[in-house]
């Protein structure tokens, strides 16, 4: 299929484009989840539908927060909000890598003029209880995506296995467009009535946020919210199977697992006001991964996480 | 004889695992060649990052025939005997011969294998390679069940001979093996098929594929060289780099830039690190201002523009990760100089270990002992204690939260912005040495200090908390410990008794924890310190088994611990050409916990022993010891004063007095002024009196004052040889 390679305008661009390319590729084209998280990969498209044995395929992109990375809008390329671009596919076809690289065309990456290179990085997430070996890519020396094969989610084998695709957005359009400093990166066509740069949208809830995640945020309260959280995952997975209100078979794997998710950007910020020790750290993250796995058990015994 | 080629075709294979796997592979099929009855002239193995590949020249076509024969019971053995022959044989009762010999009729099974084709077997040991591969970590992928380092692609496997070229038939989970491969991902151009490694070499080079890896490590070397000379510049070399990079490049092309002028400033150990740690790049040394000025980074491409736009994305990237180097670096600055004062206070809610405390305790600890070895080492108590006040300063700076590596090197940078002397911030850097075997020992005074009271440290406040190594776990690296301690100690000459430092050391770990038996034990140290003099003299287990339990816990950890010293001290000395039981005889004696004392007192009992003289008296010496222990048992009394020489009554009894008082003469002075190779050699001229001794005397006399005088005279040969080594403990 021809794609435009023309260099992107703007950062929506290059999204519209990788939206269009994957979902030429057969990906289901999902929307962002409507939680904070701190990766693309929390997403249950990706967490929970990694599992069991129904082929799946999606694409989308996720706002992800990542608190202690907050530089009130000053660092060029550092932010508390970003946002991925996720790939999903199992099992993973044998020509992924090259579907990969047809995606760095499709926004305007030359192959025969960039340096793209597969450089071992082995991926694990503690609080997912999940990990899986592959590469960060780079393009000229710069790590444009990270490249996953599960092997395990929520201490589950992952058979068969799903190809994961990451991409850093901001950095990756930073760098196809070369702008230096995210701020002023054109989010829409700068030639547009109202041209917007990221900074325009951006800089001010940098700001915010960034006195937020530092200062701002009650801490009492939030270690009461992850409490609470934590209980409620637990509670909702008790429930028996059985819906007699329905007569059907519910296990509530998804509201439970938003729980999990809940916890998880809790701590993130409870990290980020610095009142968590370093032992205390460990405890933590073995509380969400305690939860994610519970979670993952209990997509097992739904029909879409099950063994066909 | 055919020739045997197999590539086997994946995605990018890490390239720190590449170098093992060549040598796996090649190690996995040719074992299993040979044990199938093949034989093969020579194998040579490949990787690139997409390819693992092995050639094998001279294959032989087929395996020989086998006739194996096994020798079964008699024909007149039980039923049971004959069919457990059966079982083990997997042949029936027909099928056995049957052979008349000496004792009657025997059954015999004869197997015949036949010889088989090299095809057969290739694709046998191949499956079995590729199945069992022993990969450091591998993975599942797609739908199938089979493990690779990554995705496993295709499977080239040929044996050619004059007839031509063919395909080993082969399927593993789903991958058939072919005779086509394809060359690099981008400058390659499709599919190819090969006959023979020769022709696959050639056509992978015009695929822009190089092969061999020392081929692509010399052509970066040379590439990165010559671009650099170019500049008036010189590349620094690093071989672990460059095999690195070698292992992430089909077709290395070598791109110089410059570093920008705003981070020349940062020292050159921050710029490599940076620069090799996130992007791989060698540096590249102005010759004439000696700072680090340029880079070199290896593409896999060679781009139409002649690397222009690789070179400037690279370059972006590298300044954005300088900038924070430099971020951090500025900040490290304002910090050290106003003191490092944040920092010390930082540390004290670091956790060192939970039981020992925070990093600020053990600095303090540290200081104490530093100043208790620096008069030792001939360091300035002072500058001792300062070095270790400062020394762990930069684990709090940005620096080295970022490059764990550079910790010590920073701290050197800092403590000189700080204001401190040269030799303290020395030894800030230094303290941390020998990192490993190959690492050298420090000799400046101050550091040496430093990197003892570190390292003694380490190993009491472990051995407080009952965390030895045992077998091969030794998390915390305390072999390493002790060895640095040994190296340290052995390379300046350091006259230092370790006991007073480990039970102390032993003591103020255990004075941070608040278990009753560390509060036993603290009591006990009151009772260490006041009878130090005594505790020196004796073995320390053996001293505190007379004592109180409390003790007792101190006292075995410290002689545990000493103990774990000595093991260590044999298996450096045993490198070194000294014997273990030569060892044992010198650590039988006082003062065994000075260990410089200890190795000059092994190496002069080693010299002496590898001598005539030495080697007889050592016989004398055992024969002497033999009859008197022997007596002493059977009459239970110690001979152990008064030979007299009136009593003597022959020349040679009367010479070994005259030669017992000349050696004694010379060896209690010499002893005394740790003079071994004297004593030792006055030792050794005993051999003559002493072998003329037993040869005309009798020592069991009927006359009992003879004898007794006799034995008291074997009981002075005994004594003067003790006070050099216990010369029981030698083997032999």
């Amino acid at each position: 299929m021809p794609h435009d390679t023309t260099t992107p305008r703007s950062f929506q661009e290059i999204i519209l484009r990788l939206q269009t390319y994957w979902a030429s590729q057969g990906c289901a084209v999902l929307q962002p989840y409507d939680m904070e998280v701190g990766a693309g990969t929390f997403h249950p498209a990706t967490t929970l539908r990694s599992l069991g044995s129904r082929p799946w395929a999606a694409a989308y992109v996720q706002p992800s927060r990542r608190p202690t990375d907050g530089r009130y809008g000053e660092n060029p390329n550092r932010l508390q909000h970003y946002y991925q671009y996720q790939v999903i596919i199992k099992p993973s076809p044998a020509n992924l890598q090259d579907l990969y690289l047809g995606s760095l065309a499709a926004i305007g990456i030359d192959l025969g003029l960039h340096d793209i290179r597969f450089v071992e990085d082995d991926w694990e997430s503690p609080t997912l209880g999940a990990w899986g070996l592959g590469w960060e890519v780079w393009c000229d020396g710069m790590e444009v995506s990270q490249f996953t094969y599960f092997q395990q989610v929520g201490g589950h084998d992952c058979k068969p296995v799903s190809g994961e695709l990451t991409y850093g957005l901001e950095r990756l359009a930073m760098y196809v467009m070369g702008v230096d400093h995210v701020m002023d990166m054109p989010f829409n066509d700068p030639e547009s009535p109202i041209p917007l740069t990221y900074g325009d949208i951006f800089r001010q809830t940098e700001e915010e946020y960034s006195r937020h995640n530092f200062d701002g945020a009650t801490t009492e309260m939030l270690l009461r919210h992850f409490e609470d959280a934590e209980k409620e995952c637990g509670r909702l997975l008790a429930f028996a199977p059985d819906d007699p209100k329905s007569g059907k078979r519910i296990v509530m794997a998804h509201p439970a697992y938003d729980q999990a998710i809940k916890a998880s950007h809790i701590f993130n910020l409870l990290d980020a006001r610095g009142v968590i020790s370093v032992t205390e750290r460990q405890a933590y993250i073995g509380r969400v991964r305690a939860l994610a796995k519970q979670c993952a058990d209990a997509f097992r015994l739904t029909e879409a996480g099950a063994d066909l | 004889m055919p020739d045997l080629l197999i590539e086997l075709f994946s995605e990018e294979i890490p390239a720190r695992m590449q170098s093992r796997a060549r040598e796996d592979l090649r190690k996995l099929v040719t074992d299993g060649l040979v044990e199938a009855g093949l034989t093969y002239a020579s194998a040579g193995a490949f990787s690139t990052p997409r390819r693992l590949v092995l050639s094998i020249e001279g294959l032989t076509a087929e395996s020989r025939a086998v006739r194996e024969e096994r020798k079964g019971p008699s024909t007149s053995a039980p039923a049971q005997a004959v069919e457990g022959f059966l079982r083990s044989t997997g042949l029936t009762l027909d099928q056995l011969e049957r052979r008349a010999d000496k004792k009657g009729e025997t059954f015999y099974a004869v197997v015949e294998k036949p010889g088989r084709q090299a095809a057969g077997i290739v694709a046998e040991v191949l499956e079995a390679t590729i199945r069992n591969f022993p990969w450091p970590k591998s993975m599942r992928w797609g739908s199938g069940s089979l493990r690779w380092v990554r995705p496993l692609q295709g499977i080239l496997c040929l044996l050619s001979d004059e007839t031509g070229a063919h395909v080993v038939p082969l399927t593993v989970d789903g991958i058939t093996a072919g005779n086509t491969t394809e060359g690099h991902r981008f400058m390659g151009l499709g599919r190819f098929t090969v006959t023979g490694f020769d022709d696959y070499a050639v056509k992978l080079k015009r695929a822009k594929v190089v092969l061999d890896t020392a081929e692509r490590e010399a052509a970066i070397w040379q590439g990165a060289q010559n671009l650099a000379f170019a500049a008036g510049m010189e590349v620094v070399p690093d071989a672990g780099l460059l095999s690195e990079v070698a292992g992430l490049v089909e077709w290395p092309v070598p791109l110089m830039g410059r570093i920008g002028e705003a981070f020349l400033g940062l020292p050159p150990e921050v710029l490599q690190t940076s620069m090799k740690e996130h992007q791989k790049f060698f540096s590249v040394r102005n010759p004439k201002t000696g700072r680090i000025e340029g880079f070199v980074t290896v593409a896999n491409i060679e781009a139409p523009d002649g690397g222009e736009v690789i070179l400037k994305g690279n370059q972006k990237v590298l300044a954005a990760r300088l900038s924070d180097a430099k971020f951090f670096w500025e900040n490290d600055l304002r910090v050290a100089k106003a003191g490092m004062g944040d920092w010390a206070e930082g540390l004290k809610s670091v956790t060192f270990q939970a039981k020992l405390g925070s990093q600020a305790d053990r600095i303090d600890r540290i200081a104490a002992l530093a100043r208790e070895i620096a008069p030792l080492v001939g360091a300035d108590a002072d500058d001792a204690e300062k070095a270790a006040r400062i020394a762990k300063l930069d684990l709090r700076s940005a620096m080295v939260g970022e490059f764990p590596e550079l910790q010590g090197v920073m701290g050197r940078y800092y403590a000189l912005e700080a204001g401190e002397k040269p030799e303290v911030a020395d030894a800030a850097r230094d303290h941390w040495r020998p990192k490993g075997e190959s690492d050298t020992v420090p000799t400046e005074p101050v550091s040496v200090a430093l990197a003892l009271a570190d390292k003694i440290d380490t190993l009491t406040g472990f051995w407080a908390i009952d965390e030895k190594p045992t077998g091969s776990k030794d998390p915390f690296a305390l072999r390493r410990a002790a060895l640095g301690v040994i190296r340290l100690v052995l390379g300046n000459g350091v006259r230092l008794r370790l006991v007073p430092p480990i039970s102390r050391g032993i003591f103020e770990a255990l004075s941070v924890m608040p278990s009753e038996r560390a509060q036993e034990t603290m009591k006990a140290y009151e009772v260490v310190a006041e009878r130090l003099p005594e505790v020196l003299e004796a073995d320390v287990p053996a001293f505190v088994e007379n004592d109180r339990f409390s003790f007792r816990a101190l006292g075995s950890a410290s002689g545990s611990l000493l103990s774990f010293f000595h093991d260590r001290l044999k298996v450096f000395l045993k490198d070194e050409g000294i014997r273990h039981d030569i060892i044992d005889a010198c650590l039988a004696m006082p003062g065994n916990d000075d260990l410089t004392l200890l190795v000059k007192r092994a190496e002069a009992l080693a010299g002496v022993m590898k001598t005539e003289d030495g080697a007889n008296l050592l016989q004398g010496f055992k024969r002497a010891n033999n009859i008197l222990t022997q007596a002493e048992q059977k009459d239970g009394v110690e001979y152990s004063f008064g030979a007299d020489p009136k009593f003597a009554e022959t020349d040679e009894e009367r010479a070994l007095f005259t030669a017992l008082d000349t050696a004694e003469a010379t060896i209690t002075p010499a002893i005394q002024a740790e003079d071994f190779p004297e004593a030792m050699a006055a030792m050794a001229a005993l051999r003559t009196p002493i072998d003329a001794f037993f040869t005309a005397v009798q020592v069991n006399s009927d006359n009992p004052v003879i004898r007794r005088n006799r034995l008291n005279l074997l009981h002075r040969i005994r004594a003067v040889c003790s006070g050099v080594a216990d010369l029981t403990r030698i083997e032999g």
